[in-house]
């Protein structure tokens, strides 16, 4: 038992979704109680995706355990084909689920539907989120992927990307363009965007590009093994590893290859002399150990900033960390706890966090700016605009995303000459962010004294004891606007005194 | 003066037949009410036994995460607790010894169990016990389920209150119990109203901090605030308080007869409630229908989420001049919706539990002005041109009261109002 107050990761269950809702023509049944629904919000409230994922659970109850779950499951099972006619199907287990051993494979294969059914063993006590992505989408692969012929022209697929992963939509269309331009195209993309039908021709590619290692490793090892198609190593995050990554390609399919990089600025951008401040900044990476890989170099090479800590959540990943940390002359942070991180960042007192929304919330507490470069996701993560970190452009975004958080080049000095400055000071913040960095984590919000009338400005109608009180019950992010709102309407009304049938007249006032 | 609140034209939806359903049920478990109760009860904490599914759906269901150290955390039980249930207790044990020597400020813990623990049979009532010597007196450690298999959304802080009540001190006295977590802003109001009308002593269950829980004997009335409150009725009945039936204090009416039963419960004169709440009903009014111009004729279909659908029907039924087509609830408790369901004006198809499949066909079909459903349908409904409202911000913010009124009534109109504003 290990208590857990935020995680990285879901369970293994989660993982699997991520490769159905990303997929099309593809349904997931899940043996589940009632309740593991919630994990529909998270493709539609984060990711804001306009269907539901095509999960369909059993949400058993407690009075389903004395019965019969297994016939509930084969119900379920039956009807959602039916409903939803899918080209292929998934079927598993949560963690109740697993525990009562119905065993839905076997159950689901029973039903002898009339398209392929893959079964997933999906251990949720042992196993996460991202393993349960990759298992799910190798069982797929290795399931429908016969033997192809290769397509005549030089193709391949590209693996690894998922619904509700970092930036995935972005660096598709990128690394896409990428190939384009270097005369390869697409065979398959999977399992974002593809159907169950797609998977049956990946062994048509000459070679396999993997994205995502965390989910699609697993699958490209086995086609290399199986339909003997090599796979990249580099992922293509930053501009050495880009080019690294054609210089991969190049060697895989025999011939050098030319790339246009009349769209890269950000070589140029951290060589000018703006860029200068940027040199020797001390910064923390942490995320799943493929972002915080390519971060650090990115960092570390492209930036010109010194990278003063390194970790990353997914264990599965830690050796590969660890070799690479040795590097940056680091031993790496390996932990699914934030405290864990939390106490890292703390120690080293980065200038800068890269990191996952845990380590936003982090940096937020200690006051240090910080960029989010990795899964877990958050509603922000998904911008409306195109904003890739892989390829060409994703160098000039990772350029952008780096540098925005931090006080620019004369601000800092101004802020290093004037340290007393009661406006213009290191806890006010960059400027250009309108808001302000935390307080101190000991810092409370100043309570007025009790029973006090606060001191009215000029002509202003004064506070009753009572009135301030309860307006100290409306959520603080409001306050001010309640505040303001009551005052005014107290001054039009004529009333020099705001008590509490005030406060409420100007709240039904303004309720429009 | 024995009719606290005004009769409907006719018998409502009483006698409507409901529609059972038994599918696929697109709502949280009861773990989600932690959310809310761990902010309420402020010397508590709340550890749920469970998988790292649950701890993920705390963080995902509070949305974006609150990142003060919360007071509450999932102990994730992992596959050598599965093989030994001894091993599983000493576990436990160690966690929560950690646990309260780290939040020395924490007085009640309540063990929360999950659809895992439920499953391998760890008896969390046996472990409070067994810690509530350990640590005691400085933390009482109590336990409840919060699991999906027995209980849905709201019915988590059902299973919380009523496990607190065998834990509360016996008292003779007179006085009035107001059951159900509210915003504290709104516990003060009512309470305050409560008071002014006469009735001396009046308590909430929960009390904010675990020094001030009521007492409940044979003397104690009991006014319930939120309609899930089944199972914490009937265990204060128990220990001898009686319910008085009324209506929920959602829009003016069901707060004036919320407030009017509960003075014909200490006989005092109703129409002093009129009399103190004059200008707070009038205000009310006004503002709640400022906005009903904007709601009034408009349809609306519930799919079942916290069992404040029937209750939240009946006011934008009769105060807002909505028409509700489907009122669907993951379950209706008959003895404490009598009353909303004789005022609920007849014609809404009643629901309950859930096959959302088949619902969503319903609510296709119906094409409703506002749908009000759960996170994982809004985007997918609303994509297919239905304006729909959240569910869960019902339950998160202050809506009961006559202040709140017409805030509740806003959060109906936003949906619709932002459809005619944009132009894209």
């Amino acid at each position: 038992m290990k208590l857990s107050v935020w995680t990285y990761e879901g369970p293994p269950h989660v993982g699997a979704m991520r490769v159905a809702t990303g997929m099309k023509g593809l349904h997931y049944v899940l043996h589940a109680p009632q309740g593991d629904t919630y994990a529909d919000l998270l493709f539609t409230m984060i990711e804001r995706r306009d269907q539901r994922p095509p999960v369909t659970y059993t949400t058993f109850q407690a009075r389903d355990l004395g019965e019969d779950t297994a016939t509930i499951f084969k119900t379920t099972c039956a009807e959602a084909y039916e409903r939803f006619k899918p080209r292929a199907m998934i079927v598993g287990a949560s963690c109740t689920a697993e525990l009562i051993q119905d065993d839905p494979g076997g159950l689901a294969l029973s039903l002898d539907l009339p398209v392929p059914v893959v079964p997933l063993e999906l251990p949720s006590y042992q196993r996460k989120e991202s393993w349960g992505a990759s298992e799910t989408f190798y069982q797929l692969v290795r399931h429908l992927a016969g033997p192809r012929e290769r397509t005549p022209e030089v193709t391949c697929n590209i693996l690894g990307a998922t619904a509700l992963g970092f930036r995935h939509r972005d660096d598709l269309a990128e690394i896409t363009k990428l190939l384009a331009g270097l005369g390869i195209s697409v065979n398959v993309c999977a399992p974002l965007d593809a159907t169950p039908d797609d998977i049956t021709e990946l062994a048509a590619a000459h070679f396999n590009v993997v994205l995502y290692p965390e989910t699609g490793e697993t699958a490209a090892r086995w086609l290399e093994k199986t339909h003997g198609q090599p796979r990249t190593t580099v992922v293509p995050i930053g501009t050495g590893a880009t080019r690294d990554f054609i210089a991969e390609i190049s060697r895989i399919v025999g011939k050098t290859l030319v790339t246009d990089e009349t769209h890269l600025r950000q070589p140029w951008w951290t060589r000018s002399v703006d860029s200068t401040y940027l040199t020797g900044k001390r910064v923390f990476v942490f995320g799943d150990a493929t972002h915080a890989m390519a971060m650090a170099r990115v960092a570390r090479d492209e930036m010109g900033f010194e990278v003063v800590g390194i970790g990353c959540f997914n264990r599965e990943f830690a050796r590969d960390m660890r070799a690479f940390a040795q590097d940056y002359g680091l031993e790496p942070l390996i932990t699914d706890d934030y405290l864990d991180v939390e106490a890292a960042i703390a120690e080293t007192q980065p200038e800068l966090i890269l990191g996952t929304q845990m380590e936003r919330h982090t940096a937020k507490r200690l006051g240090i700016p910080c960029a989010v470069i990795s899964a877990p996701v958050h509603v922000q993560d998904f911008p409306a605009r195109y904003s890739p970190i892989m390829g060409w452009e994703g160098a000039n975004v990772l350029f952008d995303t780096l540098v925005h958080p931090l006080v620019m080049g004369l601000e800092e000095h101004l802020l290093t000459m004037f340290r007393e400055d009661f406006e213009f000071h290191d806890d006010a913040g960059p400027s250009h962010l309108g808001g302000h960095a935390a307080p101190p984590p000991e810092r409370k919000e100043t309570e007025p004294a009790a029973n006090l009338p606060t001191q009215p400005t000029d002509g202003a109608p004064e506070w009753d004891p009572a009135a301030e009180k309860e307006l100290r019950k409306i959520p603080f992010f409001v306050r001010g606007k309640a505040r303001r709102n009551t005052e005014r309407f107290a001054t039009d009304q004529g009333r020099s005194i705001i008590d509490v049938e005030t406060l409420y007249d100007a709240k039904a006032h303004f309720a429009r | 003066m024995n009719r606290p609140f005004p009769t409907p034209d006719t018998s409502g939806c009483a006698a409507t037949p409901v529609l059972k359903e038994r599918g696929q049920r697109e709502v949280f478990c009861g773990l989600t009410g932690i959310i809310w109760l761990h902010r309420k009860m402020q010397d508590a904490f709340f550890l749920v036994v469970g998988s790292r599914t649950c701890a993920h759906l705390l963080q995902s269901a509070a949305g974006v995460m609150i990142f003060a150290e919360p007071r509450f955390g999932t102990a994730i039980m992992e596959e050598k607790d599965l093989a030994g249930l001894a091993d599983a207790n000493d576990e436990l044990d160690r966690e929560v010894a950690r646990l309260l020597a780290r939040r020395p400020d924490i007085r009640q813990l309540f063990l929360v169990g999950s659809c895992p623990s439920e499953v391998i049979k760890l008896d969390l009532s046996r472990a409070a016990e067994r810690l509530t010597q350990t640590h005691a007196p400085h933390v009482r450690v109590m336990s409840y389920s919060g699991s999906g298999i027995e209980t849905t959304f709201t019915e988590g802080e059902d299973a919380c209150l009523a496990t607190m009540v065998p834990t509360l001190a016996h008292s003779d006295d007179r006085q009035l119990l107001v059951v159900g977590a509210l915003p504290d802003v709104v516990e003060d109001q009512l309470v305050g109203i409560l008071r002014e009308i006469g009735i001396d002593k009046v308590q909430s269950l929960p009390a904010r901090r675990s020094e001030d829980a009521p007492s409940v004997g044979p003397n104690t009335k009991v006014l319930v605030a939120q309609p899930f409150l089944g199972a914490t009725v009937a265990a204060l009945e128990g220990r001898g308080a009686t319910r008085i039936p009324t209506l929920f204090p959602f829009g003016v009416e069901g707060t004036v007869a919320w407030l009017r039963s509960a003075a014909v419960a200490f006989d005092i004169d109703p129409d002093l409630v009129d009399k103190v709440t004059a200008s707070a009903q009038t205000r009310a009014r006004a503002a709640v229908e400022r906005v009903a111009e904007r709601l009034r004729g408009k349809s609306i279909f519930f799919f079942p989420d916290s069992q404040l659908e029937i209750p939240l029907a009946r006011f934008l039924a009769r105060e807002c001049g909505m028409i509700p087509i489907e009122v669907g609830a993951p379950y209706i408790h008959r003895g404490l919706m009598a009353e909303e369901l004789a005022a609920l004006p007849h014609g809404p198809r009643l629901s309950e539990g859930q096959d959302v499949d088949r619902q969503i066909d319903r609510c296709r079909a119906a094409k409703p002005d506002l749908t009000v459903c759960g996170l994982g349908l809004a985007n997918p409904l609303e994509s297919e041109g239905l304006s729909t409202k959240w569910a869960i911000e019902l339950v998160f913010s202050p809506v009961h009261g006559f202040e709140q009124a017409a805030d509740l009534a806003e959060l109906f109109a936003r949906p619709l109002g932002r459809r005619e504003r944009l132009h894209v």
